[in-house]
């Protein structure tokens, strides 16, 4: 495979025992004369972000060509959905971008709303949008932190898992579960939040704006770290656009994307919030944007829980949701309906649909095809971290092998996203 | 108690205890991990190491990049078809006395996951000596597997498989 880019560097890939990638490399000229090296990084390296496979061409430290090998996390997810009843696929999209369980459930949910033509009451909505950004905060947690152990400051983990394990502390609250919560279903919310809920969620609040200067004392003038990310894994807005970047990866180069602002979904339009974005286009404008979105992040939920209606929390549907447990004693009817729902389930209007919600990485969207039976007939997601990654040797070329690890980093990829 | 109380209580006595012994202790308070996560298990056992949990009260905050520095694999979350191969090798390449946890519903036996994508339960390639169920486990739930893991060290002395 010829690429133009560097220079005419011939490397064919064959598959030979399915199980290993042979490399096979032309006399190619460095620029000190020496050949190209070819290392291959991961899948198991500690700084790759899980199990991402990379085959790197070096001139002596400088990259010069970054191939991504992915699907050593790939679970079969997409399929395994064509196997479950539309309310047990919930479970599944938990677990693709596991660092973001209740946006992929919303996203889920939202398709399948649409295709059955329903709308959740207004508490359901401010219920999905204070466990949005509850996720999306403990997502770029995990982001900050684990950046920080990447480039040198191991203490940031810690502060930032303290906090992440407060947002598990209300995850376990609300859904009974720490990270895979299963919260957010189509038809509603899986039940009402609870006092403790919203006396945890007031204190985190209260804390959570000292935490995020706490972390900024730690990183933004801290010379080390401004030395790993400025300048490097630059993405001009141009190159943002053509690969389909979205998240936190646009808004670093300077375009103000952002889904709730531009297709709100589950009442984002009533919210008053900024877009972060930034001009740098480097691996340090795109941590100032993610820092920036857990400020805006914070105001969502305030405003969320200063404005929560009240009412029910799910639709009235008894084809599509259980009957409450204390009409099953009294009503046959309940009984009948709680028996179909569970050993048949519901059917979906034949159709397809596609649904984007914008999760801690980007777009996150679900596309559905029914054949009006109660399985779907094809689930597809189009994941941010797959399509992020395509960035990926944009950002790298030319730079120190090392600050690879930075530029992985930047796009914050979850594997568990991109081989779904 | 400080050395100094230990001499002054024992007086000039001397300590004896089997080599086995000793042995067992070291490396039942010395279990140092693997660096390797594989999916949402990883994130939580992330969490063990950090200050709520704090895994180093236990010796095992030693999370070693290297299989060659590592005694003990924690399978952290699915295991795929293609990752297979990559898994034994690290394992092989971890030096013995070495443990595996399977940590997890995924790595245990596949999960939720029935299909064509993943393998069934992390052993089928590799022995396993604790599993923990959960999906994924509570940091707790990583420690008590720990801790039974070290019973058994200890318990195990100097005798290798």
């Amino acid at each position: 495979m010829a690429d133009a880019a560097n220079g005419g560097l011939t490397v064919s890939i064959e598959d030979t025992t399915g199980q290993g990638v042979t490399i096979t490399q032309s006399g190619q000229q460095g620029a000190f004369g020496g050949e190209l090296l070819t290392i291959n990084f991961g899948p198991h390296h500690p700084s790759t972000h899980g199990v991402l496979r990379l085959i790197v061409d070096l001139d002596g430290e400088k990259v010069k060509r970054v191939k991504p090998v992915i699907g050593y996390l790939h679970t079969g997810i997409e399929k395994q959905m064509e196997a479950l009843r539309w309310q047990q696929g919930v479970v599944c999209t938990d677990r693709h971008d596991y660092l973001s369980p209740p946006i992929n459930n919303l996203a889920y949910a939202l398709a399948v709303e649409r295709l059955m033509g329903v709308e959740v009451p207004p508490r359901a909505q401010a219920l999905r949008v204070i466990m949005s950004e509850l996720t999306r905060l403990s997502s770029h947690l995990v982001w900050l932190g684990t950046s920080g152990i990447e480039l040198g400051a191991m203490s940031v983990l810690m502060y930032c898992f303290r906090e992440r394990d407060t947002i598990m502390d209300m995850n376990e609250e609300i859904s009974g579960f720490r990270m895979h919560t299963s919260y957010i279903r189509p038809g509603g919310v899986m039940a009402d939040a609870t006092p403790r809920f919203f006396d945890l969620l007031a204190k985190f609040l209260r804390e959570m704006p000292g935490h995020i200067d706490e972390y900024e004392d730690l990183l933004t003038m801290n010379p080390i770290w401004r030395a790993r990310t400025i300048g490097i894994g630059r993405l001009a807005p141009e190159v943002a656009k053509v690969v389909g970047a979205s998240g936190p990866m646009i808004r670093g180069s300077g375009i103000a994307w952002d889904l709730r602002k531009v297709m709100p979904y589950s009442g984002y339009e009533n919210y008053d919030f900024e877009v972060a974005t930034n001009d740098g286009c480097d691996c340090y404008a795109r941590y100032l944007v993610r820092i920036q979105e857990m400020r805006e992040s914070v105001k969502i939920l305030a405003q969320a829980v200063d404005r929560l209606p009240d009412g029910p929390v799910n639709v009235d549907d008894r084809k599509m949701l259980p009957p409450p447990r204390e009409e099953l004693e009294t009503s046959m009817e309940a009984v009948i309906h709680h028996f179909k729902l569970f050993t048949e389930g519901y059917s979906v209007p034949p159709g397809d649909v596609y649904v984007a919600v914008e999760s801690g990485r980007g777009e996150n969207g679900c596309y559905i095809s029914s054949d009006g039976t109660h399985k779907p007939r094809r689930v597809k997601f189009r994941s941010a971290s797959f399509v992020n990654l395509q960035a990926l040797e944009r950002m790298a070329l030319d730079h120190m092998v090392a600050d690879l690890v930075a530029i992985i980093g930047t796009a914050d990829t979850v594997l568990g996203d991109v081989d779904r | 108690m400080g050395l100094e109380d230990l001499v002054d209580s024992l007086g000039q006595n001397v300590l004896t205890t089997t080599v086995g012994k000793v042995i067992g202790w070291g490396r039942g308070n010395s279990v140092w991990p693997a660096q390797f996560g594989l999916a949402c298990c990883a994130i939580e056992m992330i969490s063990t190491a950090t200050a709520g949990v704090d895994i180093a009260r236990f010796g095992s905050e030693a999370m070693r990049a290297s299989p060659r520095q590592a005694d003990l694999m924690i399978v952290s979350g699915r295991v795929s078809q293609k990752m297979a191969p990559i898994l034994r090798t690290i394992y092989d390449q971890m030096p013995e006395p070495k443990w595996v946890i399977s940590m997890g519903a995924c790595a245990s036996t596949g999960g939720v996951f029935n299909n064509y994508a993943l393998l069934q339960g992390v052993d089928k390639v590799v022995p396993v000596d604790v599993y923990i169920p959960g999906c994924p486990p509570r940091p707790e739930d990583l420690l008590n597997a720990l801790m039974i893991l070290q019973e058994r060290i200890k318990a195990q002395g100097i005798v290798t498989r």
